[in-house]
């Protein structure tokens, strides 16, 4: 009757600090262990109810941020059969892409409030930009 | 017809000398789980009675597990397991005595799993409940209806006076129950982070009320905090679900529960600067929209 919960762990952690949608999160994750390579294209991973038994979230929280993931082309849901990963997942980075809109607009509101000028505001940018490249050669 | 709901309230009613639970409708899927907030005295515990039976409405049908109530409730109460705050467990008797009782009652009793919830929820058969401290008695009572595999948990704050340990163990146990998609949850609270964690759907409940109800990813999606900069002479345009405006100065702070992209815009073309456009939490939607609904009702 009672079973052990399922040893399949997920390695993903929801952050109760991080202010973006659970389900955002879970989607970064998963997006995570593929690019890594710990989850393989077709290789099966957790259900939703799985996921969500071991993460303690709903279970709407991880369909949705399956279905996105699905629509988005790095997994595959079949209905009843549970989900893999795509044979050839796009992993192109959509929520990082509408992360830095957000903060340059960030960035630009701020530099308002400041009384920078918008070449001043990119000077910096360019310089944080530069100083990220050196660090990483 | 129900089909594959575990619980369904029409127009329910119960009217008492200080306070009436009005026109309730409920609508709570198999295999889902469903928080029911509000504030104290809001109606929670009275719907979670009428649900298991225990008081009368005076019109409307409750439903569940197919079972009409309070008609059919012997029936019904097989299949629900109920902890509620005032339950009481025999102070002279051990928390193995009460498994074995239980275990007599009911056929699906699962010693295997009992024993399981026994050592993740800290607990010591041996003891007598006299000895229990709070948290301790209410895990108890936990553990007594999990181990029956109910299909139906009906729960009235379960996680009030657990410490974050026992919190963390007794949801993560919620969890597991719900791994069968058979199985049904709702649960009360005050503690909107644990309804905000592990809810499919949340209903909001005030003065007798149900006030929102429904899925809790979309819910969530739909609230914005707004704040503009709203310059002299500029009249910001009427957005639709507005729930709360404050202005001091030129800054304008607008709280809106039907948010839409096309909001910012809207704003810009009137001649407002959006400052920011935040997501809120569970509990300051509840907040806001508890004191929004009151402030109309006395005005």
């Amino acid at each position: 009757m009672y079973t052990q919960s399922i040893n399949m762990h997920s390695g993903i952690v929801i952050s109760q600090t991080d202010t973006r949608p659970m389900y955002l999160q879970i989607m970064e994750q998963v997006k995570q262990r593929i690019a890594v390579g710990d989850w393989l294209p077709g290789q099966e991973i957790p259900s939703i109810r799985q996921l969500a038994v071991e993460l303690r979230v709903s279970v709407i929280t991880v369909k949705r941020a399956y279905l996105e993931l699905d629509r988005e082309g790095v997994i595959v849901t079949q209905h009843g059969k549970g989900s893999t990963v795509a044979t050839e997942p796009n992993l192109s980075p959509r929520i990082y892409g509408e992360d830095l809109a957000e903060h340059i607009d960030q960035a630009a509101r701020l530099g308002e409030l400041l009384g920078i000028t918008p070449d001043e505001l990119a000077l910096r940018l360019r310089k944080a930009a530069e100083r990220l490249t050196k660090e990483q050669v | 017809m129900t089909g594959n709901l575990a619980v369904h309230f029409e127009g329910v009613g119960k009217k008492y000398p200080h306070f009436a639970l009005e026109n309730i409708h409920l609508e709570l899927e198999q295999g889902s789980i469903m928080g029911f907030i509000g504030a104290n005295g809001a109606g929670k515990s009275t719907t979670m009675r009428i649900l298991m039976g225990l008081v009368r409405q005076d019109c409307g049908a409750v439903e569940v597990l197919g079972h009409s109530m309070p008609e059919e409730q012997v029936a019904a109460k097989r299949e629900i397991g109920f902890v509620s705050e005032d339950m009481r467990l025999y102070d002279g008797a051990t928390i193995a005595w009460h498994m074995q009782l239980i275990g007599k009652i009911y056929p699906a009793w699962d010693q295997t799993y009992a024993d399981h919830l026994c050592r993740h929820f800290d607990l010591k058969p041996q003891q007598k409940v006299k000895g229990l401290s709070h948290g301790q008695r209410v895990k108890s009572a936990l553990m007594l209806v999990l181990a029956r595999h109910p299909r139906l948990l009906v729960l009235d704050e379960p996680t009030t006076g657990l410490d974050p340990v026992a919190r963390h163990e007794v949801l993560g146990e919620l969890m597991k129950v719900l791994a069968d998609e058979h199985r049904t949850i709702l649960f009360s609270s005050h503690n909107t982070l644990d309804v905000e964690q592990i809810s499919d759907t949340i209903t909001f409940v005030d003065w007798g009320r149900i006030i929102d109800s429904g899925d809790k990813e979309s819910y969530l999606d739909s609230w914005r905090r707004m704040r503009l900069d709203v310059p002299p002479g500029v009249t910001l345009p009427s957005l639709p679900g507005t729930i709360a405006t404050e202005r001091v100065g030129r800054m304008a702070v607008l709280t809106t529960c039907s948010f839409d992209p096309a909001m910012t815009a809207l704003c810009r073309d009137a001649g407002a600067n959006m400052q920011s456009v935040d997501r809120m939490t569970f509990e300051e939607i509840f907040i806001q929209n508890v004191e929004s609904r009151r402030d109309r009702v006395i005005a």
